[in-house]
């Protein structure tokens, strides 16, 4: 047996072990070494910088500003938690003479507002949320713009004319997507309809592919998706049908299946935002900005789209990027039938930001 | 709903229960040998992880099974000697193990997230079998992991009721002191079972990364683990009781998704629930009737010390 002191030492060594796992993501990393005279910037994670999804797309904004903006030193902190966790992070992020600090999760604005409070010379800015201080901004992209596009690409695609969507969670951001690809789809194809199922969870990749075989042996051919994981992808180029991805270029995945993604392009947006501070011209505020502003985009086709679809949807995104088409611009009826925007009209952001109904061709219910 | 639907929901569960039927049993065997770990979803993660990794770089997945035991059984052996030759607290090792499992796997997997696996699992219908109305789609049309499950099973159930080896692996829970009375080594058994137990843990993670994803992302098992501690619990420490729990768990979001797909308007919530409302019913069951084969294992939790006999 072990004396105590060898026990203590062995506990010492597995806790100590333990730790530095844990923390693998925990300890803020720096891209760059600190030179005189940079603004230091950085960006708290809800999720792995190479996540492949949503985060990972954050990271490449991090990475193109670094590039692009010479003055700029930036660091990052990964899989930080809602709550206490966020908070603390956050104040020593302030506390350690960052100048800028994003927080790429909607689970953060509060711990945010509470830090910024403490700290009114540091600018925070806060990613999919709605509260703003003097010191505070929150910022987001029109993705429900690429959205549609990729619709479009769908409903060209689909011979079955069901298109499945493996979407996550019945909140507004999520439905509203549901709606601005369903809009897309039925611009091309009247006859197509998109089936949601939900599946109650963001991030487990095994679950998300059964929700998309299930759709996709119930008739789909083509599948798209708003989770965090490529889950849904997987399924299609398992079943040999197509599919659209979400947050970044998810043809790396599944090749032969994706269609095209929509995709998050924050490296103009962060070079933006830390110019105005570094030029004293910030501003608080909200911010959503779309494809005009190049934060949303559409990434590039794969092999199987026709030139037809491309000239197509390319149409529509420079209509969109000049503010001649609008995806919410009337006629548009709900479920029911029901013209919920009349002709001429259009949804306004409050509306958007609030959307709880689906438009006719959807396919599914929001459970209240 | 038609035969074919039902057929497809039952094929569906089985394949989604496959992960937690590995790791269930493996806890299973461990708890019956009187050790509680709660690393299973830390040896699930290091499992699929390392099976991954493996499978990509040697491009087999059968190499990438083998990694996944062995990753699962080192993992295991850590928690085997911290609390049996150690006698640490349980809870907290297996706790520590699941945070160590987690980070260690993300680390380890960085260069592999959203890698495609070239040569995964794949249906292999058995021959004949598989032919049979409604029972061979249901439970003979599947990768070779899932007719592996099935064996290792009817192995585990017919071990531990009928065979002495068995016999002692049941005592080892109830009254260890009376297994050590017989001459038989208590500590190797002990360790020989959590370390059993971890490596079906890597099995169930690797099933995940190789058979069902199949892919790699970190933290991919999304609480399975969990969810495998809770089947023992509900299954009462039973292999046959295991395989139903696992089916049944892994059956609902099939049938979720079913019923989304055919409009049925049902509360997704409330069939995730179904599960754990069962779990909570056995544990109620259990605390009922404290005796007998429907009771957790007596001596469960509880370091050995021959010199405290």
């Amino acid at each position: 047996m072990l004396s105590k002191w060898g026990k203590a030492i062995l506990c010492t060594v597995l806790a100590g072990s333990v730790l530095l796992a844990g923390c693998g993501g925990g300890g803020a990393k720096k891209d760059a070494a600190k030179p005189q005279g940079k603004i230091k910037v950085a960006f708290v994670h809800n999720g792995s910088v190479n996540d492949g999804g949503w985060t990972n797309s954050h990271s490449n904004g991090r990475l193109q500003l670094l590039k692009d903006n010479k003055n700029v030193e930036a660091v990052y902190v990964e899989n930080v938690g809602d709550g206490a966790d966020a908070e603390r992070v956050i104040n020593q992020l302030a506390s350690q003479g960052n100048k800028i600090i994003f927080a790429c999760s909607f689970g953060y604005m509060d711990s945010m507002l509470n830090v910024a409070k403490k700290y009114p010379d540091t600018v925070f800015m806060h990613c999919s949320g709605y509260k703003t201080a003097p010191n505070m901004g929150n910022y987001f992209g029109r993705i429900y713009q690429a959205r549609y596009l990729t619709g479009m690409v769908a409903g060209k695609q689909t011979k079955t004319n069901l298109i499945g969507y493996v979407a996550a969670f019945p909140i507004p951001e999520v439905v509203r997507g549901i709606n601005a690809f369903t809009l897309g789809v039925r611009a091309v194809n009247p006859n197509a309809k998109v089936k949601v199922i939900w599946t109650n969870t963001w991030y487990d990749p095994a679950k998300e592919k059964q929700a998309g075989l299930t759709v996709l042996d119930a008739g789909a051919d083509v599948l798209t998706q708003h989770q965090d994981t490529v889950g849904p992808q997987i399924a299609a180029q398992e079943r040999g049908k197509y599919s659209i991805g979400y947050h970044m270029d998810m043809s790396k995945a599944a090749p032969k299946a994706v269609l095209t993604s929509a995709v998050w392009n924050w490296g103009p947006f962060y070079e933006r935002v830390v110019k105005q501070v570094q030029d004293g011209t910030w501003k608080s505020g909200a911010i959503w900005e779309g494809m005009k502003d190049n934060v949303v985009d559409i990434a590039p086709y794969g092999p199987m789209v026709p030139e037809e679809t491309k000239k197509l949807v390319d149409a529509a995104k420079k209509d969109i990027i000049s503010g001649k088409l609008n995806p919410f611009a009337g006629e548009i009826k709900d479920q029911t039938g029901k013209v919920r925007v009349a002709k001429g009209q259009a949804l306004g952001d409050a509306d958007l930001l609030k959307m709880d109904w689906f438009v006719e061709g959807v396919d599914g219910t929001i459970s209240k | 709903m038609n035969e074919s639907l039902i057929v497809s929901i039952l094929a569906a569960s089985v394949v989604a229960g496959t992960p937690l039927l590995f790791a269930s049993l493996g806890e299973l065997i461990t708890e019956r040998a009187g050790i509680t770990n709660l690393g299973v979803d830390g040896m699930m993660l290091v499992g699929a992880e390392t099976g991954f990794m493996t499978a990509v770089i040697t491009g087999s997945p059968w190499l990438g099974v083998l990694a996944a035991l062995v990753a699962g059984a080192i993992l295991a052996l850590i928690h085997a000697v911290l609390c049996i030759t150690l006698k640490a607290n349980q809870v907290v090792s297996g706790l520590a193990l699941t945070i160590f499992g987690t980070g260690l796997s993300g680390y380890l997997g960085k260069a592999y997230v959203g890698m495609r696996l070239d040569n995964p699992f794949v249906k292999m219908p058995v021959p004949g079998l598989s032919e049979i109305p409604i029972l061979g789609p249901v439970l003979f049309n599947h990768d070779p992991l899932v007719y592996i499950s099935y064996v290792l099973i009817i192995v585990a159930a017919l071990y531990i009721y009928k065979t002495r080896a068995g016999l002692f692996l049941r005592a080892l829970g109830e009254n260890p002191a009376a297994v050590d009375a017989v001459g038989v080594n208590v500590f190797t058994r002990r360790y020989l079972y959590t370390i059993i137990g971890g490596a079906l843990a890597g099995l169930g993670g690797a099933y995940l990364s190789l058979a069902y994803a199949p892919c790699w992302l970190e933290n991919m098992t999304a609480g399975r683990g969990w969810i495998a501690v809770a089947l023992v619990v509900f299954a009462l420490w039973d292999p046959w009781r295991a395989l139903v729990g696992s089916y049944l768990f892994g059956g609902v979001d099939a049938l979720g998704f079913n019923l989304q797909v055919l409009g049925v308007s049902t509360s997704i919530f409330l069939l995730n629930m179904l599960p754990y409302i069962f779990t909570i019913l056995a544990l109620v069951l259990v605390l009922i009737k404290k005796e007998g084969r429907l009771a957790s294992p007596q001596a469960l939790g509880l370091p050995y010390d021959r010199e405290e006999r």
